[in-house]
């Protein structure tokens, strides 16, 4: 069997140390290589900075609550039905959503990187990125919960989604009591991104 | 054995933080790192899989060392060079030494929202046929290695390596990260959703009913009984 060959052959180590420099230093021998466009990389840091964030998945989780027809297409395919809404695009090309019941509580990771969907929500944050989230959310989510100060009733399931493949979840938190007849914009303002990857609840009115 | 990114199970990591929601990037070269990995994508020297791999094969102090950007930074130099398109006295000088046959390649700033809007779907015709169906019981392989390379890249974490689960849905034919990630070619193959009870996978789970989901290919899977 082949060998991975490339354990001995750090080429990063050439460039600074310092993560900052280390950028930096990238940066300037590509585009000098005119391999990069520095307006590009303005264009890419906007979207994800300004134009591409949790309230894209709010507005899928709002509707999802205010509309049944809507909710069992999205449980049923849920690239098609973002997709309609403008939300379907890198990192978000094969999308299932999960519904968070009485019965089960839903709560998604990515143990072996990072993976998230960023059309619906953006730039994954630092804590879903962190080791410690990684390692244990698949282990002791429940513990996790605590850390977000979340408690579940004692006969709610946990199903923890590891994403191992190119396939991102979305967590449909529970309706929270006493939404009857709001609109979908206030709705809206109840989703957090938490309760999207099942580190959180959705605000109560 | 597998690698020091795969960590799901490991002890001793401590407590998660929560953080605001408008914290997007935590330092000015965050997002100039996003950027740049991104806009080299489109280079198209190589997929997500061998992206994937170049980061998880840095040397385990330096993954462990190294935050989240960094790695994507030491990930991404290790490809430039490996693939030709930077030479290491490039990196050690600073400065490019004439410019790349790539450049017509490069990602202009009225592309960028074509591209990050078109994605990159995993999804590929079928060629080989379904084996398993929602329900069934199937056993994942005992090891977490790579088939085709020794130390290579793999998606079954080592946490639910030889465990008894149960397919919850087909996902479609995914390609397969253990050939993809080493030029060995798309080779699809169905991909599932498989539940594993807490308690097939921990000592002490923490709640009889808790279940992990994973998203495995059909070669990581036997039928089980």
């Amino acid at each position: 069997m082949p060998h991975d060959h490339h354990d001995d052959d750090h080429a990063h180590a050439l460039l600074p140390p310092d993560p900052a420099l280390r950028v930096k230093a990238l940066e300037t021998i590509l585009t000098e290589k005119g391999l990069i466009d520095p307006a590009a990389l303005d264009e890419i840091i906007d979207t994800y900075e300004n134009r591409i964030g949790p309230r894209n998945g709010a507005h899928v989780v709002a509707r999802a609550w205010s509309d049944p027809a809507f909710r069992t297409a999205l449980l049923e395919d849920a690239t098609a039905v973002v997709s309609e809404l403008g939300y379907y695009g890198r990192q978000g090309e094969h999308m299932v959503a999960v519904e968070n019941t009485d019965d089960v509580h839903n709560m998604v990771v990515c143990t072996l990187c990072s993976c998230y969907p960023w059309p619906l929500l953006g730039i994954p944050p630092g804590w879903y990125k962190s080791d410690a989230y990684r390692a244990r959310a698949v282990r002791e989510p429940r513990k996790v919960l605590a850390d977000f100060g979340v408690t579940l009733p004692k006969d709610t399931a946990v199903r923890v989604w590891d994403s191992t493949a190119e396939v991102r979840y979305l967590v449909i938190p529970q309706r929270p009591a006493g939404t009857e007849g709001m609109d979908e914009a206030a709705l809206m303002d109840l989703v957090t991104r938490d309760s999207m990857i099942g580190t959180g609840l959705a605000l109560k009115p | 054995m597998t690698r020091v990114h795969d960590m799901g199970g490991r002890y001793g990591d401590g407590a998660v933080i929560p953080e605001p929601e408008t914290e997007v990037f935590h330092a000015d070269w965050h997002p100039r790192a996003l950027a740049v990995t991104l806009a080299c994508g489109s280079l198209g020297q190589w997929n997500i899989d061998t992206s994937r791999h170049a980061r998880e094969r840095l040397a385990p102090m330096d993954y462990a060392a190294f935050s989240y950007y960094e790695k994507w930074m030491a990930g991404l130099a290790d490809m430039l060079v490996d693939k030709g398109v930077l030479t290491p006295e490039e990196l050690a000088s600073g400065h490019a030494a004439g410019s790349s046959p790539l450049a017509d390649r490069k990602m202009t700033a009225d592309a960028v929202a074509g591209v990050l809007a078109r994605g990159g779907p995993a999804d590929r015709p079928a060629q080989i046929a379904v084996a398993f169906s929602a329900g069934d019981k199937v056993r994942t392989r005992r090891h977490a290695h790579n088939a085709f390379v020794d130390g290579g890249h793999t998606r079954l974490p080592d946490y639910a390596a030889g465990s008894v689960g149960r397919i919850v849905r087909l996902h479609g034919h995914h390609v397969l990260p253990d050939a993809a990630a080493h030029g060995l070619g798309d080779r699809p193959e169905p991909l599932y959703a498989v539940a594993f009870a807490a308690s097939e996978l921990w000592a002490r789970p923490e709640h009889p009913r808790d279940e992990v989901v994973l998203d495995l290919w059909q070669s990581y899977l036997e039928p089980a009984s």
